[in-house]
């Protein structure tokens, strides 16, 4: 007698179809794409009234404080490729975002290499996590950019104590989150995985990790968000190229238009960057029935 | 199933298992909790022994302790005569809720413990018997949010088997199944233990279930935990449910639970 003849009636919930044979009727293709117009319209309806708004409060009150978005795009041209202006910041945005990026990434890649295996020991570690908790929950309150003076002493007026900030920024929330998802694992996996002889360093890889997955990512899109708001903070003083740089310069030079340049571009490059991470999270969690954006 | 039987090899024997004097309990809000009392159990090589309680009185926990999850707090206990101080695959605990690793695959599951032993390269095809032994060959590549209860508690099955395991442990491994899936896995249980002679704990709240397939039948009272009965259950497999003697030792032993038979 098989057991494969009584497999409980729900036993078919799983459609195991071979992908290359699933056909894919047109019509759901079509629904799909309408689905995401739909999606993108919907999104852009708020950005283009505040745009419509935003030129007719200009033209309105006569201001010349601020720019239309007119002006804003010819500067934007111009930042990007030049040709209009024809001054310092002409063609300029390449080197001024590959700094920032450069800044921006570098800093959160290094809060991210520490957080997470501390996060992942501290989760796991009774004696790591009487140690340390005390002592990271007292930091954590403290507005990362009341660091800035120390960290210009620490490292001088440059972009690495823009770097340093990005880093503190970035490194608690993935610390914590990553900590929080090891404390939510269901114990008995850890149980169950050594009982299959599965501990340490093993053990860490294998089912601590994994576990903690869906809260680390949360952390890294918390912290990548963080991280960009602290670049501009950090690069605002003694730092001559990247985007927190030009806003500071605008600011100076009463550039309105070069400002609200600037601001659009973090804005936009945040987004896909936290776009990216998504993306990324879903095809690592593509296992769990709760992430799938 | 013969070629999978085949392909699956047996253990070279079963371990004994020595529960001496064993009494445990927990703490809940300052108070104790006293969960087994002086329990004293000794397993033979190969033997099949179904523990009988009622809910609550404790039968997870003496698992728990088998399985080196927790030190109990008086007494011992010994796997072939050594003391059990861990956990180890070789004494695989599989517990009522089937605790599956939700980011892995059925088959990266079932895995595990070959993979943590790193003989998984050389030993791939001892995964794939596992699975196909617990019927669910289909379904090597769902991941467990995919299945339904008693498949999830199979894919458990197939995680302890693929290690060998000597002294197999089971908490009410049946209690999810539907009643006819219950019977052919029972069926498939014993055929399982005689091929790879390893030895088997079984917890059940079915008295037909440990008459069914155990060589002997240990009873526990309410909670604290006591040994009220040690039954002999000298039958020869396979078992028939109609075998007038298992009825007359049904009886006794819902006796002993408190329960009448009434039919
Ligand atoms: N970790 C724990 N902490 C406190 N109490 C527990 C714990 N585990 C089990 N218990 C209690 O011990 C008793 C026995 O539980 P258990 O061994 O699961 O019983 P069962 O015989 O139904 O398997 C129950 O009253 C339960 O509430
Ligand atoms: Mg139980």
């Amino acid at each position: 007698m098989s057991l494969q003849s009584t497999m409980d009636d729900t036993s078919n919930r799983v459609q195991l179809v071979p992908a290359a044979e699933t056909p894919v009727p047109a019509v759901g293709k079509r629904g799909q794409g309408m689905q995401r117009a739909r999606a993108v319209v919907l999104a852009l309806i708020v950005p283009v009234c505040l745009m419509v708004i935003w030129d007719v409060m200009v033209r309105w009150t006569g201001t010349r404080l601020v720019p239309s978005p007119y002006g804003v795009a010819v500067m934007m041209w111009d930042f990007a490729f030049g040709g209009i202006y024809d001054d310092a910041y002409s063609a300029s945005l390449p080197i001024h975002f590959w700094k920032s990026v450069q800044r921006v990434y570098g800093g959160f890649l290094c809060a991210a290499t520490i957080g997470i295996p501390l996060g992942l020991m501290i989760g796991r570690m009774p004696l790591l996590r009487k140690l340390l908790d005390p002592t990271l929950s007292l930091l954590r309150p403290i507005p990362v950019t009341a660091w800035l003076p120390l960290s210009m002493i620490f490292f001088g007026l440059g972009p690495r104590a823009a770097i340093f900030l990005v880093f503190l920024g970035a490194f608690f929330p993935i610390l914590l989150n990553t900590v929080f998802g090891v404390r939510s694992v269901d114990i008995r996996l850890f149980e169950a995985a050594e009982m299959l002889g599965c501990s340490g360093a093993q053990q860490f890889r294998s089912v601590v990790l994994p576990a903690a997955l869906p809260s680390i990512f949360n952390g890294l899109r918390l912290g990548a968000g963080f991280a960009w708001i602290l670049i501009v903070v950090g690069e605002m003083t003694g730092v001559p190229e990247g985007l927190g740089a030009v806003i500071m310069d605008g600011r100076t030079l009463s550039r309105t238009d070069l400002v609200i340049t600037g601001m659009i571009i973090i804005g936009v490059t945040g987004f896909v960057s936290d776009r990216i991470l998504l993306m990324l999270s879903n095809y690592f969690l593509r296992w769990s029935p709760q992430h799938h954006a | 199933m013969v070629a999978l039987a085949t392909a699956f090899k047996p253990a070279a024997t079963g371990a004994s298992l020595e529960v001496k004097d064993v009494s445990h309990a927990f703490d809940i809000d300052g108070n104790v909790l006293p969960v087994l009392d002086n329990v004293s159990i000794s397993v033979a090589p190969g033997e099949f022994v179904a523990l009988l309680g009622p809910s609550g009185c404790g039968k997870s926990t003496l698992l728990r302790l088998v399985a080196g999850l927790e030190p109990p707090r008086a007494g011992a206990l010994e796997e072939d005569g050594v003391a059990i101080t861990g956990p180890y695959p070789s004494r695989v605990v599989v517990f009522q809720d089937p605790t599956l690793f939700p980011w892995r695959t059925v088959w990266d599951n079932v895995a595990l413990g070959l993979e943590a032993q790193g003989v998984l390269k050389t030993q791939r095809h001892r995964v794939d018997a596992a699975i196909d032994l617990v019927g669910l060959g289909a379904f090597k590549k769902a991941y467990p949010h995919q299945l339904s209860g008693g498949m999830a508690q199979r894919v458990a099955l197939a995680r302890a088997l693929v290690n060998d395991p000597r002294i197999l442990v089971l908490d009410e491994p049946l209690g999810k199944l539907d009643s006819l899936t219950r019977i052919t896995m029972q069926a498939e249980l014993v055929s399982l233990w005689q091929r790879n002679g390893f030895t088997a704990l079984l917890v059940t709240h079915d008295v037909e279930e440990a008459l069914f397939l155990a060589n002997r039948v240990i009873v526990f009272s309410d909670r604290p935990a006591r040994v009220t009965a040690d039954i002999t259950v000298d039958r020869p497999y396979p078992r028939h449910r109609g075998d007038p003697h298992l009825a007359e030792l049904r009886r006794q032993i819902l006796g002993l639970l408190g329960l009448d038979a009434t039919w």
